[in-house]
């Protein structure tokens, strides 16, 4: 099938405001008699839930956390960007819209992404009025800087906790609508079933995870905002709470799976130090404002103290390939250049998997009270985590997986193919193309709750009528039993191994074979082996107390089952996709210094998958992507 | 009004009326310090009070309401935090609480205790009355009530002595808390005031433990005699 | 890098089946940890132990594990966040404890924060604070650009020294009246501190003291235990500044 996103026609300057317009719109005094439910609430979620209470909705928000303030969104350290061109450097809407698509490596939307460039200004204005304590210059005026690969500084933020200060924000929002009534808010549930009826998204399993009880929630509409799956390699920046599940589900009952081989491995974190280690710890790009990324020349300089190496032995390897951009190329590259440098066998630290990031030179620059000025909160974190202070050794960094661009298939509104089901931030894959931009995913998130769906779910709602749905209807009744028969399965397995020792393993299949470079040959293993895997699990897993109560076993066996069956997806995209393009590198399509080779003639579409059933062969659809206002060219940092 | 129910209405009333106490504390001690320049100095200050009946009055009553207001207070305040920390942990240990500001409740109940003992002793004569009721029938050689003698001979009984001072001890403990806690309930509190604060509170608190226990201490060691 | 050595360590953890039973404290042993470990990451190794031997793990809440979810709650010798200056349980290190030591894990306890299982305890009354009042009555949309007023920078950076606070509970857990003042204030000198914020800054301090008062929080005594046990540090200068913004807004 050939998938339409539906995306508007014209000048593309014009097309968000022409759509707007073109939209339906919903009886003010209508309103309160649709519900809709929101699921997640990160940024994107807690947005949309606090912004659709406010316009009259009935609305029901979901988390798995004891409260919404403590969605992932929270961890972001350096930015938003947002083409306010306060600076007067030559930023626009055009260039924030430009560097998105050419960061993405030519593989998202046109007109989604100026739909983002466009409400780039709206969201700073609204976070200001919030009481987000961005930045500011002694004028009093909000400070930008300058932030991953970006030539412009159009990047606010609020210290190295600006995902923080943003959540919080949108939180405080949605707590006032709580307040008001037009929000209710349940918490520690998780959704585990998307409730379909005749073809159109009609409610939610969730398990209060307290009580273990399986409750069902319906509504005209559904919204997951339930963020993105890099914990399928185990090992990554996102929260431990993180998983594919409610994505996952949706796509078990008709929702596409679009790009999911688009996973961005974020340059600057913290190398892993054991095998007992639970997640890995990002530490803020903006670290490579001042920080110069380098490996010893010579492998006998290994063992050395790292200031004992001459300056001459030292290579600053990513000035040296990207003269132009150097230390601050875009994560892809920074992240496929440090994996270089260690498998030649240069890569300092426990097993060889690390690279220094020096701040010396910058020390003498500008002095070690501005770096700490700058930077003080993320040498703390460094020096808690490693014991090492960094203001008189550099750094250890090594790429960890971080963000998915990929996502649940929407169109232009956002609505997935399933009518009725929304899905917002990253847990769609919309604007980022096969790499996002450094300060980008707050953006989006923000866009898309704030200042997107508002608009785009009025414009469904308004060709519906209120269903009044509502909990009895059968296939309600049908999903309990079907989650509840999981769950007993999950538990009867009484096997031998742990939860996380499959998800462990999973982790390394996927980290290995998938993870920053992959090759046909590499992901055929991984179709073999995770099957197995799999099957494995079901055999031998161990799953101890019971569905009955809080039992974050269970809440883990459960994720990790969903993974098992998503991490095969995952390499069934990337081993389709014969190119290498942004976050996915395939070593077979790489031009002859080593940078991504794309296929524009073959592979410029967004690929959608979609669940046959078990053990059956996912179909792949293709959305063209068309490219009338940036043109398709290679990507280079040099 | 919501400001007596209030959590900070009612610390910012604490504090007022325990400022009230304290400024009546030092005024107290720089009368009662007339006492170093003999039968004189405190008979003469303790005339000279009892000259002045109607501003002692209106005095006393706004005292005793002061009283009545940080101790009611005290107690509710009390009795609520207890309730909302019914569990103590199995292993605490304390970074910043003193011993002054977790016994707040008991120092300040004691220092009622003492003042009413003091009432007793001193004003209403109902305890030692072979020393205060000579005192009643003695008056000095200007006719003034021989306050000084009543004093001397009270603070030569050992045991006098102690409970003064003792009472002064927890005088002491409660103000180095209040004080500060007093500046910081006002909203006084912030970088700059800060460590000053600090410093003010334990100041003056130590120098009216000092002030305070000196006379016992003058007395019993033979120092100040009749 | 020392990898080779091991720590083995005695823990006295707080299990609790559920909200009325009466819990007890069970001892386990943590073998085979390195300094490396997180303190967290010591827990999963027993709980790995534990799930093998077909008992059920110890239940925790944690999330992010890098400090800034504000999810983890564990009092660890007596010290919420185990005591290492601004850290969170979930950034604590093994290398602070030595091999042979023996640990005591409890949940937070206050009134307030009644323990659901194990370690975890409900902390909603927070939420409920800040539904109280915690926020800019703005609506989406159709505010002014942001650089229209400009903030001094002074106040903009001691608004955010207050935002910084993660909500996890500690200084809660911490005081021995178990107040939440500290919460509290800082979102109220946030708010306070900024233009935007002034608007509502007096019915926002009655309201929210009032609401973290019905919620069964204790009294602000001014022991400054808050602040010791804050794992980002948050000052008591802003519990002053609450009670000087609700001295202000008794004259509004």
């Amino acid at each position: 099938m050939i998938l339409d996103g539906k995306c508007p026609q014209g000048p593309i300057e014009k097309t968000w405001d022409k759509h707007r317009f073109d939209l339906k719109l919903v009886n003010p005094a209508n309103k309160r008699k649709y519900n809709i439910i929101v699921v997640g609430t990160g940024l994107a979620g807690g947005a949309a839930a606090a912004t659709l209470g406010e316009l009259g909705y009935n609305v029901q928000a979901f988390c798995y956390q004891d409260s919404p303030r403590r969605a992932h969104s929270i961890a972001a350290q350096g930015g938003i960007n947002a083409a306010k061109a306060y600076p007067n450097d030559g930023d626009s809407i055009y260039r924030l819209f430009y560097d998105t698509i050419k960061g993405g490596d030519f593989r998202a939307r046109e007109a989604d992404v100026w739909r983002l460039a466009q409400v780039s200004n709206n969201i700073i204005d609204q976070c200001v009025a919030q009481g987000v304590p961005f930045a500011r210059d002694y004028a009093g005026y909000l400070d930008n800087r300058s932030f991953g690969g970006a030539q412009v500084s159009r990047t606010f933020y609020a210290r190295g906790q600006t995902g923080q200060q943003l959540l919080l924000g949108a939180y405080s929002a949605l707590s006032r609508q709580i307040k008001a009534g037009t929000v209710k808010m349940f918490t520690r549930r998780e959704m585990l079933d998307l409730v379909v009826v005749d073809g159109v998204a009609k409610g939610i399993t969730c398990r209060n995870l307290i009580s273990g009880e399986l409750e069902s929630y319906a509504a005209d509409a559904v919204c997951l905002a339930t963020g993105g799956y890099v914990n399928v390699f185990y090992l990554s920046t996102n929260a431990m709470g993180c998983s594919v599940t409610a994505n996952w589900k949706a796509y078990k009952k008709g929702a596409f799976f679009a790009n999911p081989c688009y996973t961005q491995i974020h340059p600057t974190c913290i190398p892993q130090a054991g095998d007992y280690q639970s997640k890995l710890t990002l530490m803020s790009e903006s670290l490579r404002n001042d920080g110069r990324c380098w490996v010893p020349k010579k492998k006998e300089d290994l063992g050395k103290h790292p200031n004992e190496i001459a300056e001459e032995d030292r290579d600053y390897y990513l000035e040296r390939k990207y003269p132009s951009f150097g230390n601050l190329a875009p994560r892809d590259i920074a992240s496929r250049a440090a994996k270089e440098q260690c498998d030649d066998g240069r890569g300092v630290g426990p097993g060889g998997r690390g690279v220094y990031l020096d701040f010396s030179s910058a020390i003498k620059r500008v002095g070690e009270h501005t770096i700490k000025e700058r930077y003080g909160n993320l040498f703390e974190m460094y020096e808690k985590i490693t014991d090492e202070n960094a203001y008189k050794r550099p750094m250890r960094m090594y790429p960890a997986p971080h963000y998915s661009m990929g996502g649940l298939w929407v169109d232009y509104n956002l609505m997935s193919n399933i009518p009725g089901l929304f899905v917002l931030g990253e847990a769609n894959f919309s604007v980022h193309g096969a790499n996002r931009l450094g300060a980008s995913a707050l953006m989006q998130g923000l866009a898309d709750g704030y200042f997107v769906i508002p608009y785009t779910i009025g414009g469904y709602l308004a060709t519906v009528k209120p269903s009044g749905i509502t909990t009895d209807n059968a296939e309600f009744k049908k999903s309990i039993e079907e989650v509840q028969n999981y769950s007993k399965k999950l538990l009867s397995v009484n096997g031998k191994k742990t939860v996380s020792e499959f998800m462990r393993e999973l982790g390394s299949l996927m980290w290995e074979n998938c993870g920053m470079a992959r090759s046909k040959e590499s992901l055929e293993e991984n179709l073999k082996k995770i099957p197995a895997l799999r099957e494995e699990f079901w055999k031998n897993v161990k799953v101890t107390g019971t569905g009955a109560d809080l039992n974050q076993d269970l809440e883990n066996a459960g994720r990790t089952a969903d993974f098992l069956e998503f991490g095969e997806l995952l390499c069934r995209d990337a081993h389709h996709r014969n190119e290498s393009c942004g976050g996915h590198f395939r070593t077979e399509f790489q031009t002859s210094d080593g940078e991504a080779q794309r296929d524009d003639e073959n592979y410029c579409y967004v690929g959608a998958w979609e669940y046959k059933g078990d053990g059956k062969t996912p179909e792949l659809h293709k959305e063209p992507l068309k490219f009338e206002n940036v043109h398709l060219a290679v990507r280079s940092y040099k | 009004m919501e400001f007596f129910k209030n959590a900070v209405g009612r610390k910012i009333l604490m504090s007022i009326t325990g400022q009230l106490l304290i400024i009546f504390v030092i005024v107290h001690f720089i009368g009662n310090s007339s006492i170093f320049l003999g039968a004189d100095g405190i008979n003469a200050y303790a005339k000279h009070l009892h000259d002045l009946p109607p501003l002692v009055w209106i005095f006393r009553l706004v005292m005793l309401t002061g009283v009545a207001i940080h101790i009611i207070y005290g107690i509710q305040v009390t009795l609520e935090n207890n309730k909302a920390n019914t569990k103590s942990y199995a292993v605490q240990k304390h970074l910043k609480a003193t011993f002054a500001s977790k016994t707040m409740i008991w120092t300040g109940l004691l220092i009622a205790l003492f003042v009413l003992y003091h009432l007793a002793h001193f004003t209403l004569h109902i305890t030692n009355p072979e020393i205060s009721a000579g005192v009643a029938a003695n008056f000095d050689a200007l006719q003034r009530p021989d306050v000084f003698k009543m004093v001397v001979l009270s603070f030569q009984k050992g045991l006098i002595a102690v409970i003064y001072a003792a009472a002064m001890v927890m005088l002491f403990l409660h103000l180095s808390h209040g004080i500060q806690s007093f500046l910081q309930t006002m909203g006084w509190n912030n970088d700059k005031t800060r460590p000053c604060f600090g410093a003010v509170g334990k100041v003056v608190s130590g120098l009216l433990l000092v002030g305070y226990v000196s006379i016992p201490l003058v007395i019993i060691t033979g120092l100040l005699k009749l | 890098m020392s990898e080779h050595k091991t720590m083995t360590l005695t823990l006295n953890v707080w299990r609790q089946k559920g909200p009325n039973d009466p819990g007890k404290f069970e001892t386990y042993t943590a073998k085979g940890i390195t300094e490396h470990h997180s303190f967290l990451e010591m827990i999963d190794v027993v709980n790995e132990d534990l799930i093998k031997s077909g008992k059920e793990p110890i239940v925790f809440d944690h999330d992010c594990r890098e400090g800034i979810c504000g999810m983890c709650s564990q009092v660890i010798n007596g010290v919420p966040h185990g005591g290492q200056e601004r850290t969170t349980v979930c950034q604590l290190h093994m290398r602070k404890f030595k091999d042979g030591d023996t640990i005591f894990i409890e949940p937070w306890r206050a009134t307030a924060f009644p323990i659901i299982k194990d370690l975890v305890v409900d902390r909603s009354a927070y939420d409920t604070i800040i539904q109280a009042g915690g926020y800019t009555s703005c609506h989406t949309g159709g505010v002014p650009d942001g650089n229209t007023l400009p903030i001094p920078k002074q106040d903009a950076d001691y608004a955010m020294d207050a935002a910084e606070c993660i909500g996890c509970g500690a200084c809660a857990a911490a005081c021995p009246n178990s107040s939440a003042m500290l919460f509290t204030s800082a979102k109220v000198a946030q708010l306070a501190a900024l233009p935007q914020g002034q608007v509502e800054a007096a019915a926002r301090v009655k309201n929210m003291v009032e609401t973290m008062q019905a919620c069964g929080f204790g009294n602000c005594s001014n022991h400054y235990e808050c602040q010791a046990a804050c794992p980002k540090g948050i000052d008591v200068k802003f519990i002053a500044r609450l009670n000087r913004e609700y001295l202000k807004a008794q004259f509004k």
